[in-house]
């Protein structure tokens, strides 16, 4: 900011002392400064201050009234509702259907269970240095799945059986989204290698059932195992009307994954592979020791954004006739005594489904930070 | 795709094994349960309660069956069915048989491959208004929009019932009955179309009934019954009986509550017949002597449940009508049990 | 002795020869694949046969019987199948052509917004950005439906514009041109307007690389496609009659209506799927190197050339192959049309023909071929357009 003219060459020109900078003009730091630079630098971005600020004034303050100010918490039924704003009543008047669907009162500390001990092993597995986290990783994969069936259905050590009718809310959307992401996983892996192994028949069986998974919508998968499947069975067995959703969504989110896991594999070095071949390993050692823990660790922000959007999907279980959390904000909602309170129920349960999306995908920018000053080093 | 096999064969090993077709009684004696297709939900008809116990008119055909089988009603594990997975449930075996007030028509008994019990509702399909439009008569819906259910004879009534009468309309399409109900609550359409009895029950979970009118056109026969898969002869007779029995019930006066004093004190030789005194007639459907005997004792004969359900005491409000017996001036009337 | 020895060697050498073991394998999956066919052909077969179920594309001509509330095609209760197929097959391209439209627009005003260097703004775009993102479609297709029944008026109090654009809660009904002899210059001279464009940027483009002169392509190009059918529709003195809406009994009749399904279907495809599009944007605006920027300006290209002629090329390279998965997710997501009642491939074709007429096999396998059509045709488009833009490495 000093001028070069300012300097007296006169007074003294061996001496060479700058004078103090001035500090920069007050409309260039602090509140004043961020606000010209970030808000008014221009005419047009003036302009686009305002239109923002009044959208948001269009937005922010009825939703809160809406939402917060307004709104009615206590009392049981709608009558309590008479502020003119979100009636929250309804949901918590409904909230342990939403969470559990008609899962029995008296059973209900199993799907506590069940979730609560899933949380504790994926917790513990997430915090970095613990002892024993391959071994709970494993149990959380292999164990924990059907350890979780046992819970909830029952039938075993003197708890009741539980149908899977009975299982709603967000109870089922969990289950769904968890038996999805965890049987899609090796099945999506099996599928990718198969698409880039040198057999021509298996490669086409890979390629062939991947692109065309991929190219139908979710939906029409639950179509076709609602009314197709049952034609294709031998006379007799029958499926379970969950067992079908849940077989739809994961073959439905493996072909997803196994699209993927091929984008991490191509991502690691031809070498890698020749020199697992020069070390004599065969290919499945080649494959399980050196070249998918390399994969893997790739393309996990992805697939676990993969897992939030299968996390999403699994609402649309709610066409064929399965009572997940969305299904039962509108079962609820057409019950005669609160009829027009659907908006609660459909906030309600998006605000569940936005912790649970965010979180995730929050701890997968987490992982790709991490990832990314593991891979330069 | 050979992973695909192998999942699948996984999860076959998981699933409810039998031969479903084979002797659909054998099976569910076997199994020890019934398992009934019905809707996913229609007051008075079939509807969970609060407690979760399914309720309702069809349910408690499904109830007599059991009843008949076990001696127990509450043997019954209740499959909710929307109008577009009914017919593949039973035909895949998943159910052992429909009471989801279907209608009887010609393709579903011949082509579709079942076969209809019996009779349990008649009714017809009529229309719904608010009675702010000021009409009355079906007639005059000209250019009206109207609310529909997909997937059922109704949507195939309304098109034939405006095409016949020269008149337009645009439908309305949903998928369960209460998208229809919110859809017609929400002013979406003008009428509301669907079977009377279903009309009804949807009225009495209006949040203003009164302000609403059922029009007096009926535009179609809609026979309502039990159903069961083609071919399997013994368990429709189970079925068709179970019914024909709660008919029969109430023909000769046998309520709940007074069948077993009539069974101790009746000279009616059908009645003995009926209940197991005499004969072995329980045992040529491969049921207990009993059986009738336990459907009236414990779910009772067909008046009794159409009051419970659908009567004019209860919230639905529907007058026997053309579901009176056949010596009340209606058209409900069973075989003669011999 | 020795012979034997010597036979032994290369059958134990056969096993472990990878080429032989490779086709071994191919051939042990082609059975099992084969078998696993073949049970559920097998199965399939018995069960059609057991439940009396007639198989064929016969149902096709017979007369659906049933209304839709919309078609962009004349359609009647008497029409067949085969007209309601085509109807939903047309239903479910209409509303994704319209979304894959609007939400590419919302989509780069977003992504814009997001670098915006006006701190409100982008934050604004970030907030947006997330929430819609994280929380699943179906329930913001319901989300809406429930609003835009509410927010709209009732029949009696139609929104009307000029008496001849009405909104209420029953739909949008607009004029519907109709048209009469003559009209079919107008299109002609449209698909003129278009050849002509293209010829004059052609030669536009060898006479800039010949003498380095600009030529206003764009504005005479829009002259050309608007100006020439406008030119014929006066020559040809409009030939068309509008056709109004007018309120008559129950609703309005005439003129063109979009339903509110159509509505809350559109509004929530286009607002999800601008969410993920303004992401690429972003992130194919920000992949193009500052460097590129300063170097343009280096040589004074101003702002505005260097935004058009240097960074919204390079960014399209990454922006181009995931927006292309984005079209295919909003049409494959426009089958939740089920949820609202608009009556797409799978409301209408899945749900309601495949209800009246019991035929599974042949209504899921069209469906099933029609979104593998779309889906390869916008991948194919798209691989074109993508090689077409491709780096050309000299």
């Amino acid at each position: 900011m000093t001028d070069t003219t300012m300097r007296d060459f006169k007074s003294d020109p061996i001496v060479h002392t700058p004078s103090p900078s001035l500090p920069p003009p007050s409309s260039s730091v602090g509140v004043i400064g961020w606000m010209r630079r970030n808000l008014f630098s221009s005419p047009i971005n003036t302009l686009l201050t305002v239109l923002g600020l009044y959208l948001i004034y269009l937005i922010v303050p009825p939703l809160f009234n809406w939402a917060f100010w307004n709104a009615d918490l206590a009392g049981d039924s709608r009558e309590f509702c008479d502020s003119g704003g979100a009636c929250w009543v309804f949901v918590k008047i409904r909230l342990t259907q939403f969470l559990y669907g008609f899962y029995p009162e008296a059973e209900r500390w199993r799907p506590n269970l069940a979730i609560g001990l899933g949380l504790v092993a994926l917790v513990y597995c997430l915090i970095d240095g613990v002892p024993w986290r391959k071994w709970v990783a494993l149990f959380l994969l292999v164990l924990y799945p059907f350890v979780t069936y046992f819970l909830l259905s029952g039938g075993v050590f003197d708890m009741p059986l539980v149908e899977t009718s009975k299982w709603g809310g967000l109870l089922l959307t969990i289950v769904i989204a968890v038996t999805g992401i965890v049987f899609s996983f090796p099945i999506g892996i099996l599928l990718a290698l198969g698409r880039r192994s040198n057999m021509p028949v298996v490669r086409m069986l890979c390629v062939g059932f991947i692109e065309f998974v991929r190219a139908v919508p979710l939906i029409s998968v639950l179509f076709m195992s609602l009314v197709i499947l049952p034609l294709f069975l031998p006379e007799g067995v029958t499926f379970d009307q969950l067992l079908r959703a849940l077989i739809g969504v994961t073959l439905f989110s493996a072909a997803y994954t196994a699209e993927t896991v091929r984008g991490g594999l191509q991502a690691i070095p031809r070498g890698q592979y020749e020199a697992a071949d020069a070390m004599g390993l065969s290919y499945w050692k080649s494959m399980r020791l050196i070249v998918l823990p390399q994969a893997l660790k790739v393309v996990i922000p992805a697939l676990v954004s993969g897992s939030i959007g299968l996390f999403k999907d699994t609402t649309l279980v709610l066409i064929i006739g399965l009572t997940d959390l969305l299904a039962m904000v509108q079962l609820a909602a057409a019950d005669t005594g609160w009829i027009g309170y659907v908006k609660e129920g459909y906030v309600f349960a998006a605000a569940l489904f936005f912790v649970f999306c965010f979180g995730m995908s929050r701890y997968s920018m987490y992982l790709e930070r991490k990832l990314h000053t593991g891979h330069k080093r | 795709m050979k992973f695909t096999g192998t999942f699948l064969a996984a999860a076959a090993a998981l699933a409810v094994g039998g031969s479903a077709f084979a002797g659909t009684l054998d099976d569910v004696k076997a199994r020890g349960q019934l398992i009934c297709g019905v809707t996913t939900g229609l007051a008075g008809f079939a509807a969970p309660d609060d407690k979760g116990e399914w309720q309702g008119f069809d349910v408690d055909v499904c109830r007599a069956v059991a009843a008949g089988v076990f001696g127990d009603p509450k043997k019954v594990k209740f499959v909710p069915t929307t109008g577009q997975s009914r017919f593949p449930a039973l035909q895949s075996g998943e159910v052992d048989m429909l009471a989801r007030n279907t209608t009887w028509t010609f393709d579903r008994d011949v082509k579709l491959g079942f076969e209809f019990t019996g009779i349990n509702f008649y009714d017809g399909q009529g229309f719904i208004v608010r009675k702010s439009l000021g009409i009355k008569s079906a007639l005059e819906l000209d250019g009206a929009s109207v609310c529909v259910g997909t997937g059922s004879t109704t949507e195939l009534n309304l098109g034939d019932f405006f095409t016949a009468n020269n008149m337009s309309y645009t439908p309305v399409v949903y998928v369960t009955a209460d998208e229809i109900r919110a859809g017609y609550l929400a002013n979406r359409c003008d009428a509301y179309t669907t079977d009377r009895s279903g009309l009804a029950a949807q009225r009495s979970v209006f949040p203003n009934p009164d302000d609403h009118v059922v029009l007096p056109e009926v535009i179609s026969k809609e026979p309502l019954g039990p159903l069961v898969r083609h071919g399997d002869h013994q368990w429709g007779d189970v079925v068709r009986w179970s019914l024909n029995v709660m008919i029969i019930a109430e023909e000769k006066g046998l309520t709940s509550a007074n069948v077993d004093e009539k069974k101790a004190s009746t000279n009616d030789p059908e009645v003995k017949r009926l209940l197991g005194v005499e004969g072995e007639y329980g045992a040529r459907l491969g049921l207990s002597n009993e059986w009738a005997y336990n459907i009236i004792k414990t779910v009772g004969n067909y008046a009794e449940t159409y009051e419970r359900n659908i009567g004019p005491s209860t919230q639905i409000a529907l007058e026997r009508g053309v579901n009176a017996l056949w010596t009340n001036g209606g058209i409900l009337y069973a075989p003669p049990f011999r | 002795m020795a012979v034997n020895a010597q036979d032994a060697a290369p059958k134990a050498a056969l096993l472990y020869d990878a080429k032989f073991r490779s086709i071994l394998y191919q051939i042990i999956t082609l059975v099992l694949l084969i078998g696993f066919i073949a049970f559920l052909a097998t199965n399939t077969i018995s069960n059609l046969e057991k439940r009396g179920i007639a198989t064929g594309f016969e149902f096709l001509k017979h007369p659906a019987g049933f209304g839709v509330p919309f078609s962009l095609i004349e359609y009647s209760e008497a029409s067949s199948y085969g007209r309601a197929f085509v109807v939903s097959v047309l239903n479910t391209l209409f509303v994704s052509a319209c979304g894959i439209v609007l939400a590419t627009i919302l989509g780069f005003i977003l992504g814009v917004a997001r670098l915006s260097p006006n701190w409100i703004i982008a934050r604004i775009a970030t907030v947006y950005v997330e929430v819609i993102r994280n929380v699943p479609l179906l329930l913001q297709i319901l989300f809406w439906y429930v609003g835009v029944l509410s927010a709209l008026p009732t029949l009696r109090e139609s929104i009307n514009i000029g008496d001849s654009i009405f909104l209420n809660n029953r739909g949008f009904y607009t004029p519907l041109p109709i048209a009469e002899p003559g009209f079919m210059a107008i299109p002609i001279a449209f698909l003129i307007g278009i050849i002509a464009t293209s010829l004059v940027s052609r030669w536009a483009k060898k006479r800039q690389e010949a003498t380095g002169e600009q030529f206003p392509v764009f504005l005479t190009g829009t002259g050309l496609i608007i100006g020439l059918p406008v030119l014929a529709a006066i020559v040809t003195g409009f030939p068309w009659t509008m056709e109004y809406p007018v309120l008559k009994g129950f609703n309005f009749r005439g003129g063109f209506v979009l339903i509110p399904e159509f509505a809350a279907l559109l509004f929530a495809l286009t607002l999800y799927t601008a969410a993920f599009i303004g992401e690429i944007v972003r992130a194919g605006i920000q992949a193009v190197s500052h460097g590129q920027t300063e170097a343009a300006h280096a040589l004074g290209i101003r702002p505005r050339p260097t935004m058009r002629l240097v960074i919204i090329p390079q960014a399209m390279r990454v922006i181009v192959p995931p927006l292309t998965s984005q079209y295919l997710n909003l049409t494959k997501n426009s089958s939740l049309a089920a949820a609202v009642g608009y009556p797409d491939l799978v409301h209408m074709f899945t749900g309601t023909v495949l209800n009246q007429t019991g035929q599974a096999l042949e209504c899921i396998g069209m469906m099933m071929l029609v979104y593998l059509t779309i889906s390869l045709s916008i991948s194919a488009f798209m691989n074109w357009y993508n090689a077409r833009i491709a780096l050309v490495e000299r």
